[in-house]
């Protein structure tokens, strides 16, 4: 990453990433205890420290230009908790691009005066690959969740599945043997 | 990656608004978005138990075929129910809204969303009660929070009511002891005054009216599970057991939840029971009869629960037992310890429940005459009556959740921890803020855990999840211990999605593995045919 770019969004982290977090509440119904936003204790506000945790690292491994992978681990720790929440597909992922749009309002000026608008763009488009990235992890969960279903079912009806494999093992001259019983 | 047609910068998150108008809740209507809520109660099923106005409906569809004279009905109900629970009545009228329960409810922590505060539950229902029975209500309407009953209305019920797993974890916080949990029974009774029940407490309560249990496992198929389970028990440790069933006379009556005689994990539990039982030459009796310690009419309505309750002392009566063991559950437990005996007791023909091995007298169930087998345990422990050898569950790094019914309704937090510290060596609680008293639910309770609504169970058992999450990433925790039938069938998919790497297990098959029987071969195994540390690839 161009220097400039990188100390203009390391000097001014803490905005930018505040920002973003507060664009991504937006995203979750209006709500005046402003739960998600203000509770710090991460087991009893789950969904805010995972954003807070993940748009601050997440930031770090783009000034960092770590790899797609490098941010796996993040994007799904988000991304696992969106795909349970009632959002659209381009919802759930669209924490990311928000980031463009915060850039854009905070750095507007400094943009104009440094001439890095090549820059932002190449920033730009990282962020849109990380994106396509994401929409691939949220894919992966939907999946998941309709496997868990039927393995429920399995468990759930683990014993009479257990009877039908013995009834199986059963010879079937003697299972002839038993129904001929039966009919008499 | 040229092929995907990528948003503009701004395109996707233009069309978010950065801070949506803030609108009363009562102005933002319900939607039924699938894998939220559960599926309708079927009609046959609410006929088998003869409940009213069973009929035909879908939650998606825009008409619910409510029955003529609908509100009458739901007013009605309410005035009765205002005049036979003084609860009912007081939850109305004592919130001062300071909000101390708000941020409670795993559900709200898990969505985010306002109506799922436990103050705002609590108002659904108590904006219509001032409606119809406040005289500011009657006159100021919405000006004093009241607003007209009409299908919306009864929609957001539905929705709201069963997107709340009775855990009480909001009362346990609120200053004034109001228990929404009660509130959400009381909604539950009035919808189910319109045939507007969920189809996996429907189903279940009818198959525990016609045959017994949730399942609807007929006797010889009850039995022939646990025949499963003995010739499991005797190729692992070389024993067979040999428990009867409905016999007369016997001391003891056995009395758990379904969910332990068919599904998995469950089952493993059950042989636990089987092998402990057998180990202490216990005197006692399974039945095919009251073949279920549970009760999903609990979330029907006061007298379904009664009803089904009923069988238990009924059975004991039969059989002429001296008292009542009861396996792991967590609803069970509440409806034994807190409303059993003014429903069907007193049961003064059983005895005060002495434990045959120690001696012990349970005075805490001279009462109710039944105890909670982790007390059974711990005191067989206690005493040393068990042979343990805890190095077999060496591979397993155990956590324990506490299930709400056992924790916030009878207070049971210690002797299920004894119980397993002493058949584990290796056990790690979870944060403070999410255990005993303050325990998270699992967000499957009270009839939630159903298939068809996985993305409300998995958010609702998020926190639960973020808790076990922490001492399996802290700890290595890969075990997640519990003393109730829904938990053994709802967590392994609430790990499996936020957790995986951590598997789910009753406490009483933790002590199974570690208990050394008499006569027993060398054990190469776990109940789950899984091999012991240190004895990989004997077989
Ligand atoms: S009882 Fe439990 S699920 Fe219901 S509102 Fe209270 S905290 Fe939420
Ligand atoms: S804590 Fe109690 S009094 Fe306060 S808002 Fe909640 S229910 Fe009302």
């Amino acid at each position: 990453m161009d220097s400039k770019l990188k100390d203009l969004l390391e000097k001014k982290r803490s905005e930018l990433v505040s920002k973003w977090i507060d664009a991504i509440i937006s995203t979750y119904p209006n709500d005046p205890s402003g739960m998600l936003k203000n509770k710090k204790d991460r087991f009893e506000n789950p969904i805010g420290h995972t954003i807070t945790n993940v748009t601050q690292n997440l930031f770090q491994a783009l000034l960092d230009e770590k790899s797609f992978t490098d941010c796996k681990q993040l994007l799904d720790d988000i991304i696992r908790v969106r795909a349970v929440q009632d959002f659209a597909p381009s919802k759930a992922v669209s924490f990311i691009f928000m980031l463009k749009n915060v850039v854009r309002e905070e750095l507007g000026k400094e943009i104009r005066q440094n001439q890095i608008y090549e820059e932002i763009f190449k920033f730009e488009s990282q962020l849109d690959d990380l994106a396509l990235f994401a929409f691939d992890i949220y894919s992966g969960c939907r999946e998941q969740l309709n496997q868990l279903k039927t393995d429920e079912l399995k468990r759930m009806t683990f014993t009479l599945l257990k009877k039908a494999n013995l009834m199986s093992e059963i010879p079937a001259q003697e299972f002839e043997h038993k129904e001929l019983k039966f009919n008499l | 990656m040229a092929k995907y047609k990528l948003p503009k910068p701004g395109e996707l998150s233009s069309s978010i608004n950065y801070n949506p108008p803030a609108k009363d809740w009562m102005d933002i209507p319900v939607e039924f978005k699938p894998a939220t809520y559960p599926a309708a109660a079927k009609e046959k099923d609410l006929l088998t138990v003869g409940f009213p106005n069973a009929h035909q409906w879908t939650p998606e569809d825009e008409d619910w075929n409510l029955p003529d004279g609908w509100e009458d009905t739901v007013i009605k109900g309410i005035e009765e129910r205002l005049s036979k629970y003084r609860s009912f009545k007081l939850f109305m009228d004592v919130c001062v809204r300071c909000g101390a329960c708000a941020d409670k409810c795993h559900f709200y922590i898990g969505t985010g969303d306002p109506k799922n505060m436990p103050v705002v539950r609590a108002e659904l229902l108590r904006s219509v009660y001032k409606r119809y029975f406040t005289k500011a209500g009657k006159v100021l309407g919405r000006l004093a929070g009241a607003r007209d009953l009409d299908a919306d209305v009864l929609k957001e019920w539905w929705y709201y009511f069963f997107q709340c797993t009775e855990c009480r974890r909001c009362s346990v916080f609120c200053p004034y002891g109001i228990d929404t949990a009660e509130l959400t029974i009381m909604g539950r009774e009035l919808l189910n005054l319109l045939g507007l029940n969920i189809n996996w407490i429907a189903g279940p309560v009818a198959a525990c009216y016609s045959k017994g249990n949730h399942l609807g496992i007929e006797p010889h198929a009850l039995k022939s599970n646990i025949e499963l389970m003995i010739d499991d028990i005797e190729d692992i440790t070389g024993i067979r057991v040999n428990p009867t069933f409905n016999r007369k006379g016997a001391e003891i009556l056995f009395v758990t939840p379904s969910g332990d005689y068919m599904g998995e994990p469950g089952i493993y539990t059950c042989m636990g029971y089987l092998m402990l039982f057998h180990e202490l030459g216990l005197d006692y009796t399974w039945s095919t009869y009251a073949s279920e310690g549970g009760n999903f009419g609990f979330f029907t309505s006061n007298d379904m629960a009664k009803r089904l309750n009923s069988k238990i002392y009924a059975e004991a009566k039969r059989l002429g037992v001296k008292w009542i063991l009861g396996g792991e559950c967590g609803h069970m437990w509440r409806v034994l310890n807190q409303y059993m005996d003014t429903w069907n007791g007193p049961a003064d023909f059983l005895e005060v429940p002495v434990s045959p091995i120690t001696g012990t007298r349970f005075e805490n169930a001279k009462s109710t005459k039944m105890v909670h087998i982790t007390e059974f345990t711990a005191d067989l422990i206690k005493h040393n009556k068990l042979k343990l050898d805890p190095t077999r569950n060496d591979h397993l790094r155990v956590t324990f959740h506490d299930s709400c019914n056992p924790a916030r309704g009878m207070g049971l937090f210690e002797e299920p921890r004894y119980v397993i510290k002493s058949v584990c060596n290796n056990f790690f609680e979870m944060p403070e803020n999410t255990i005993r008293e303050k325990t998270f639910c699992c967000g499957s309770g009270s009839g939630l855990n159903a298939t068809e609504n996985m993305e409300e169970r998995m958010r609702g058992g998020f926190p639960r999840a973020n808790a076990v999450k922490y001492v399996h990433d802290k700890h290595g925790v890969n075990m997640l211990a519990n003393i109730c039938a829904v938990d053994r069938a709802a967590f392994p998919a609430l790990m499996d999605y936020w957790v995986p790497g951590v598997g789910v297990t009753g406490t009483h098959e933790l002590v199974a593995n570690a208990l050394v029987m008499t006569g027993e071969k060398e054990r190469t195994t776990n109940l789950r045919g899984e091999d012991l540390p240190g004895k990989e690839g004997n077989e």
